[in-house]
């Protein structure tokens, strides 16, 4: 098994875009929220959102790094272990991930550097701006990047040519079948997931009582926010169904773990997929409600796994489970959303000790869903990099031999052991010293900075402003 | 190749010949001034050489993968033979950069672990060069190829050729560091840069002069390309003007300019880039496959051209903007740390 380049590249390929994936999870919502405390401060001058926005540019700073480094790792992926792909896929995808560099990348970078460093430098109108472009690029990238995996799981407007895919309709291929469902879905997590990082952060500050103004603030935004998107998400969720259900069954029926096809057939709640007897053990189900719910009709016919050969099927039991940890984490987030209305009409939103610590438990409950509906959107497009049409098994590099994929498989593992863990340190540790305004700032993990204010006089090249 | 109406190969190659040129310019100073950080003297003057970068590294480093996804959009054949082929030195490149990448902000947010964080950045920056430098002498040596796909082993690259353009990338990203260094500081942090961009200088010229001797014999074609009648006069200016770069960039190494040195490596790279690119033209794929051939489809580059065309300026203009907020001698009271 650790012989198969095969297999260690699809490892490898799961590896570095999990752990990427966090982050964009995180960055994209973090980067619209701090535009929007800027925005509010920009226009209020209240000193809670600027001290708030301070707080969570720092943050961000740690995160987008780690993203960008991250994020460099995955184009060369398509070239160092999945070649095969690449020529035979890049007349079609290959401009929707250059235009992911060219339109978002270079925004995000050139406007970050302002963002972190510019305050001094630039009229807060243009500090204000710079924020704006950055969330606006991290909307840009998630624009294109979903576009191309939509792409690859319900292919359009492109002909294929000695095996190759030629593009005959951008407008097709950019807007394929799932892409609405997809961007509208994954970008509504990736808020929901920041939000309720958000408010984790906000309960802990409201809790220790240090920081109470600013806790009040962002707790009390954060669940209006959620109290718009939870709700919002389960209804693209349900849409992106419908839409797999038309154009992706077999992955639909991994996600069900559903054999025969049928009409009225039950919703399963729970069952151990057991894919050689082809069937499902000790499941809980409700009769119809399977119908119902992935076709909106009672009557629906909804298509087995039995359909297709078994070398045609997707592994059944990881979307099964993956899909239903998502949607599990999606229903207490809704419950708390709901809890959260009824307390903020009494009047006791910042003082109710189970809702504050709820929503702390809740900080990496995000990340797990956005992972859980990656897993299932991924595994049940198997055994296709480009649904119905290329193998992932014609996709790899054919120069590799498995140990070159274990050396790198392990060279991945170890770097990011060591970066994502010491990242999530770091970010604790800012969380727990709190949006302490920049005057008190100073301490000596800044790294010799008051030495050298004293060591570099003024002089009169460069410029210098107070 | 197809006779087309309007063929926009060359605009394509120009574009791609020109990102990664910009990426080679852009990281390379950073990536020299990551492994001159290992050399500073004292930690204000570290902290001062590593803010010289830090607004604008991850903007260097999204050329990197311009570059990557330009070569993939543009000549998708010629990125999934080379790519697979430098397997190793892209990895090895790709965790250097990590390590560099992340050291930006773990080594003043983790004060405990300073020391590891300080090291990441100074051998990331230095292996990533190496490692990019491997990939520049295996692409010289070309690839073993049929039909579409990379057809040797994942350790052909390694030969004493691409070790030695390794090194000379070494050198060479390090003058380029030390020239930045000597634009954006002062004093006797300028002097220090100044010193350690003779020791680079020495390096680069002694990497020019043997890579220069030893690439014609790499592969037939461009001993033809250099040395047959009337190439040899045409070509001429490319190592006269080198020469004459080299002589103006010693000079002011020496003396008290402060663009100069900056100004002048980034012309000894034109000159190397132009004469890497002499030797090898038409090919992408060396010595297997054109530019033409190994293109993607007219309406895939047509599609892209459209959009890049409108952008690249815009690009320019806000990456001009961004270095133009922190022009001048770098400060250490910037920034939200």
């Amino acid at each position: 098994m650790l012989s198969d380049p095969l297999l260690l590249s699809r490892l490898q390929f799961a590896w570095v875009i999990g752990w990427h994936i966090l982050l964009p999870a995180f960055t994209v919502g973090l980067a619209s929220y701090i535009a929007v405390l800027e925005g509010i401060y920009f226009a209020t001058g209240r000193d809670v959102y600027f001290r708030s926005s301070m707080f969570w540019i720092k943050i961000f700073s740690v995160t987008f790094g780690m993203g960008v480094v991250s994020g460099i790792i995955m184009p060369f992926q398509f070239g160092t272990n999945w070649s095969r792909f690449s020529d035979v896929t890049a007349n079609v995808l290959s401009p929707l991930f250059a235009y992911e560099a060219i339109m978002a990348f270079f925004l995000e970078s050139a406007f970050l550097g302002v963002l972190l460093f510019g305050r001094k430098l630039v009229p807060q109108w243009a500090h204000f701006f710079a924020a704006l472009m950055v969330a606006f690029g991290t909307l840009l990238s998630s624009f294109w990047i979903l576009s191309a995996n939509s792409w690859m799981q319900t292919p359009a407007g492109y002909e294929l040519v000695d095996g190759r895919f030629f593009p005959k309709d951008w407008f097709q291929i950019v807007f394929n079948p799932s892409f609405p469902y997809r961007l509208t879905h994954t970008i509504v997590a990736f808020y929901v997931t920041t939000a309720f990082v958000v408010a984790a952060v906000a309960a802990y500050l409201i809790r220790g009582g240090r920081f109470v103004e600013e806790g009040r603030v962002m707790f009390s935004m954060t669940l209006w926010l959620l109290s718009a998107l939870v709700p919002l998400q389960i209804l693209l969720g349900d849409l992106h169904g419908l839409n797999t259900l038309e154009h992706q069954p077999a992955k639909l029926a991994a996600i069900e773990s559903h054999w025969e096809t049928a009409s009225r057939v039950p919703l399963t709640l729970f069952a151990i997929p057991d894919e050689i007897s082809e069937t499902n053990r000790y499941s809980v189900e409700i009769p119809i409600l399977g119908s119902l719910v992935l076709a909106h009709d009672p009557n629906a016919v909804i298509k087995g796994l039995k359909d297709w050969p078994p070398r045609d099927r997707p592994p059944v039991a990881i979307p099964f489970f993956a899909f239903r940890i998502m949607v599990g984490i999606g229903t207490i987030m809704l419950g708390l959303v709901v809890a959260s209305w009824w307390l903020r009409f009494k009047g006791r939103l910042f003082e109710t000790r189970w809702l504050l610590q709820g929503c702390q438990l809740m900080a990496p409950l995000g990340f797990v869903a956005v992972l859980a509906g990656w897993i299932t959107t991924e595994v049940g497009r198997q055994p296709w990099t480009v649904y119905g049409l290329l193998r992932t098994a014609d996709s790899v590099s054919p120069s590799l031999t498995g140990t070159d994929v274990l050396i790198s498989l392990a060279g991945y593992m170890v770097a990011y052991l060591v970066i994502f863990p010491a990242g999530f340190l770091i970010m604790a540790r800012l969380v727990r010293r709190g949006p302490v305004d920049s005057a008190t700032n100073e301490s000596p993990i800044e790294g010799g900075r008051p030495d050298l204010l004293v060591r570099t006089p003024p002089t009169a090249s460069g410029r210098r402003r107070p | 190749m197809n006779s087309l109406v309007l063929d926009i190969v060359p605009i394509w190659t120009l574009i791609l010949g020109v990102g990664v040129f910009f990426y080679v310019l852009l990281d390379g100073f950073d990536l020299g001034v990551g492994m001159l950080f290992g050399l500073a003297p004292d930690t204000p003057s570290r902290n001062l050489v590593m803010n010289s970068i830090a607004p604008i590294w991850d903007g260097n480093e999204t050329w990197l993968v311009l570059g990557g996804l330009a070569l993939l959009a543009a000549f998708p054949l010629a990125f999934a033979i080379i790519i697979p082929a430098v397997y190793f030195p892209i990895l090895i490149m790709l965790l250097a950069l990590i390590f560099r990448g992340v050291a930006f902000e773990f080594r003043y947010r983790d004060a405990e672990h300073k020391t590891f964080w300080d090291y990441g950045f100074v051998y990331g920056s230095a292996i990533a060069t190496f490692a990019q430098g491997m990939v520049l002498g295996a692409f010289i040596q070309g690839f073993e190829v049929e039909g579409r796909v990379f057809a040797g082993g994942s350790f052909d690259f390694l030969t004493p050729f691409s070790v030695l353009t390794g090194i000379a990338l070494v050198f060479g990203y390090g003058l380029l560091g030390a020239g930045w260094l000597v634009l954006k500081t002062e004093g006797e942090l300028q002097a220090w840069a100044r010193r350690h961009g003779r020791w680079c200088f020495i390096g680069v010229i002694a990497a020019i002069g043997i890579v220069s001797l030893w690439t014609p014999f790499v592969h037939e074609d461009i001993a033809q390309r250099w040395f047959s009648w009337p190439n040899l006069l045409f070509l001429s200016p490319v190592p006269i003007i080198t020469a004459l770069l080299t002589w103006v960039e010693w000079r002011s190494l020496n003396n008290d300019s402060e663009v100069a040195p900056f100004a002048g490596a980034i012309g000894l790279f034109v000159m190397s880039y132009i004469g890497i690119a002499i030797s090898l033209w038409p090919n992408i794929v060396p010595y297997r496959y054109s530019l033409w051939q190994a293109a993607s489809s007219e309406s895939t580059q047509a599609f892209l051209l459209v959009g890049t065309l409108f952008l690249l300026p815009i690009i320019l203009m806000y990456t001009g903007w961004s270095y133009w907020v922190f022009r001048g001698k770098v400060r250490a009271d910037i920034g939200y740390h």
